[in-house]
């Protein structure tokens, strides 16, 4: 039903457009023109359209509410709670379905009656309410455009609007997923007080789980300790950071300034390749080759090494990184104008000269930009430490010991059931918050000094 | 005296040919000036004369360029060296995003020239000087060189130039970017530095050829029409193409 008046209304704008452009045609054969005879169809396709279609959006937003509303009205006088009213307006909608297998009272069956005839109401109700915004909207829109009104701007005003919309749309999602972030985190604080998860050096949240009421005060204060996961993810991203900023700048620098057309031309798509494989793919990579061999090459040198090692996680993340910096380092080197290359080469300096003394420090705000972006990424990045690196918090800074990150903890917490009000599934709104800043820290300081370079060549 | 012969140089980009069979004798300590339309190979030449060609991928150059019985167009060469010996001015001044100080001293110290920090303090200095830079920039040697103004960049490079002492500057349409007061500077620089060095000018302007040099060449596409002293070229050349171009009917 939906589907069909939403289609039909698109149907109709098309139609109109083409008929707006027709009509244009015909008003051109007498007066001149507002505009572009296509501004006459946008014209009336918007006025279709628009009206219409916001009227519905809003219709299916407050429908499921007010028939709620209705249906709950003869449960008013039963005292029952929110949950047990959600349960029965559950039930109703089932049985309305037929897809109900409990016992049927007669009560519920008079809801569901209700619910049926309510929905056929709204209905029908629905198709008039939206077929009479179309006439009205469409003849006031014919109107203005037999009296030739002015096109353009009503048109360009109308488009501004949709494109602010759907901006608008995509900073309150992110608004919302902050702010749910933010008060879930905060009902954490209160459960476990602030200065012990930011200071607290063990993460045992398994250890709070009790079958039934409240855990005792003084478990939560040792068990939600965040310093050995913050340890974690920055020892592990500086691990990859060891092998990504090397490799990838040595590589960006080649690719720019040495590699020849050819070589250019097909090493770069396969370095980016790189940044197209699956993190989960790296992921097992870690876990099943570079995990063993390095706990193998450990043991044949007579160290301990566990299977699923800070370094085998962190090497694998560091490959996972080089496209990243070496795709962007070569693009900011490039960005070098060429007239300080040349100027460099015409007093005689060679090439690594030229690199080392004129390219890479006029690049060099853009590398670190570049870096930070990287190292953002490395301390957000999840499916390799869960498969390789091991889920027991550690303390340590030993690269052949297992440790854990912030995001492998969100995981193991909310993987499996949970308890929604519990501490431990709430920490993970902590995590995820102080996670957040970092990487919003590390990227502010990135983007900044990124365009810090930009105007210095501008 | 001749500093630089070149023999029959020709000048490929791919398969296009940019020079035929240039030859021409360019006298030491003399200001020759290289004019002619766009396109038509001036600067080409120029930059064989330092080899800056090589940076260009695709560039092909034969024939042969003798700097005092030095052959310039072998495989041989020792590039960094040539590159000592002749300087080059850009059209774009190109100074590096360093501080003033470390712009001159950039060719010094890829060349190991300077021993000791007073040296190469020495060597900023005279450079700056013969540059005449000296007085507008000497209390403010650590600011970035790219802060300075366009006629004060360009000389920042002519400095940087000659901070090596080269036997020959190039210099390509290096006051296409200036006022005419910051032209008129540079041509009076010019006028000074030709005591002591050749200078080769590729120039838009003929009456900046006029002006600074002593021979002149006229390229048209990518053939040397006419080369002798500026006097004859400007007052009476032999050429007709010459002519028209210097009384502006065409280019």
């Amino acid at each position: 039903m939906n589907l069909i008046l939403v289609t039909f209304i698109i149907l109709l704008a098309f139609t109109s457009y083409y008929f707006g452009r027709k009509k244009a045609l015909v008003i051109q054969s007498s007066q001149r023109l507002t505009a572009l005879p296509k501004f006459y169809g946008y014209y009336l396709a918007a006025w279709c359209a628009a009206p219409a279609l916001i009227i519905f959006a809003l219709w299916s937003v407050f429908e499921p509410s007010i028939v709620k509303t209705f249906i709950l009205q003869d449960y008013t006088d039963q005292n029952l709670t929110k949950n047990e009213l959600q349960l029965i307006y559950t039930k109703v909608k089932a049985l309305a379905a037929g897809t109900y297998t409990g016992n049927i009272t007669n009560f519920l069956d008079g809801s569901a009656n209700k619910y049926i005839q309510l929905k056929g109401i709204a209905n029908s109700a629905k198709v008039a309410i939206i077929l009479a915004i179309l006439i009205l909207s469409l003849s006031f829109a014919y109107r203005s455009v037999q009296k030739n009104d002015r096109m353009r701007e009503p048109v360009e005003i109308f488009l501004k609007w949709v494109l602010f919309v759907a901006s608008l749309g995509a900073v309150l999602v992110t608004i919302g997923i902050v702010f749910s972030l933010l008060f879930e985190a905060i009902r954490f604080f209160q459960a476990v007080k602030i200065f012990d998860f930011i200071f607290g050096t063990h993460w045992y949240p398994a250890k709070t789980f009790v079958r039934d009421g409240q855990p005792d005060p003084e478990l939560m204060k040792d068990a939600f300790g965040a310093v050995p996961l913050f340890a974690g993810t920055f020892f592990i991203a500086f691990i990859a950071m060891c092998v990504a900023i090397p490799i990838g700048l040595l590589s960006g620098i080649y690719l720019s300034e040495y590699a020849g057309r050819g070589v250019r031309k097909y090493a770069k798509p396969i370095i980016e390749i790189l940044a197209g494989i699956p993190t989960v793919v790296y992921g097992f990579f870690a876990a099943l080759t570079v995990g063993p061999f390095v706990k193998e090459i450990g043991n044949a040198m007579g160290l301990e090494v566990s299977a699923e090692s800070a370094l085998a996680a962190g090497a694998v993340m560091g490959v996972m990184i080089i496209p990243f910096i070496s795709s962007l380092s070569d693009d900011v080197i490039t960005a070098v104008p060429q007239n300080l290359r040349d100027g460099s080469y015409a007093m005689g300096a060679t090439k690594s000269e030229t690199v080392k003394k004129v390219i890479f420090p006029a690049a060099l705000p853009g590398i670190v930009g570049s870096i930070l972006l990287a190292v953002s990424r490395a301390v957000g990045e999840t499916m390799i430490v869960v498969m390789a690196s091991g889920l027991a918090a550690n303390l340590t800074m030993n690269p052949l010991e297992s440790t854990s990150t912030i995001t492998a903890q969100i995981v193991v917490i909310l993987i499996g059931d949970q308890q929604f009000g519990d501490p431990k599934t709430q920490s993970a709104f902590a995590l995820g918050i102080s996670l957040f800043i970092v990487t919003l820290f590390l990227n502010v300081i990135a983007l900044s000094v990124v365009k810090k370079y930009r105007e210095k060549y501008e | 005296m001749s500093k630089i012969k070149a023999e029959n140089v020709n000048v490929y980009y791919g398969s296009k040919q940019a020079l035929f069979d240039v030859s021409i004798d360019i006298a030491e300590k003399e200001v020759t000036a290289l004019i002619g339309p766009s396109g038509c190979g001036k600067s080409t030449f120029l930059r064989c004369l330092n080899r800056m060609n090589d940076v260009i991928e695709i560039c092909r150059v034969e024939g042969s360029i003798k700097m005092d019985n030095l052959e310039l167009n072998s495989r041989k060469l020792d590039v960094v060296r040539l590159r000592e010996n002749v300087g080059m001015v850009f059209q774009k001044p190109n100074p590096f995003p360093k501080t003033i100080y470390e712009n001159v001293a950039y060719g010094p110290t890829i060349h190991g020239i300077a021993q000791s920090k007073e040296e190469m303090d020495q060597i900023v200095e005279t450079s700056l000087k013969k540059a005449a830079l000296w007085n507008e920039v000497k209390d403010r040697l650590d600011e970035i060189g790219t802060g300075l103004s366009g006629g004060q960049q360009q000389r920042l490079c002519i400095a940087r130039a000659i901070s090596v002492s080269p036997e020959v500057i190039l210099m390509d349409e290096p006051c296409s970017a200036l006022d005419p007061i910051a032209t008129a500077q540079i041509e009076e620089l010019i006028d000074d530095l030709k005591k002591e060095v050749t200078i080769v000018i590729v120039t838009h302007s003929m009456s900046q050829a006029a002006r600074v040099s002593q021979k002149t060449g006229f390229f048209h596409l990518g053939k040397l029409i006419e080369f002798g002293p500026t006097d004859k070229i400007f007052k009476n050349p032999d050429n007709q193409q010459t002519q028209d171009y210097i009384t502006g009917r065409f280019g």
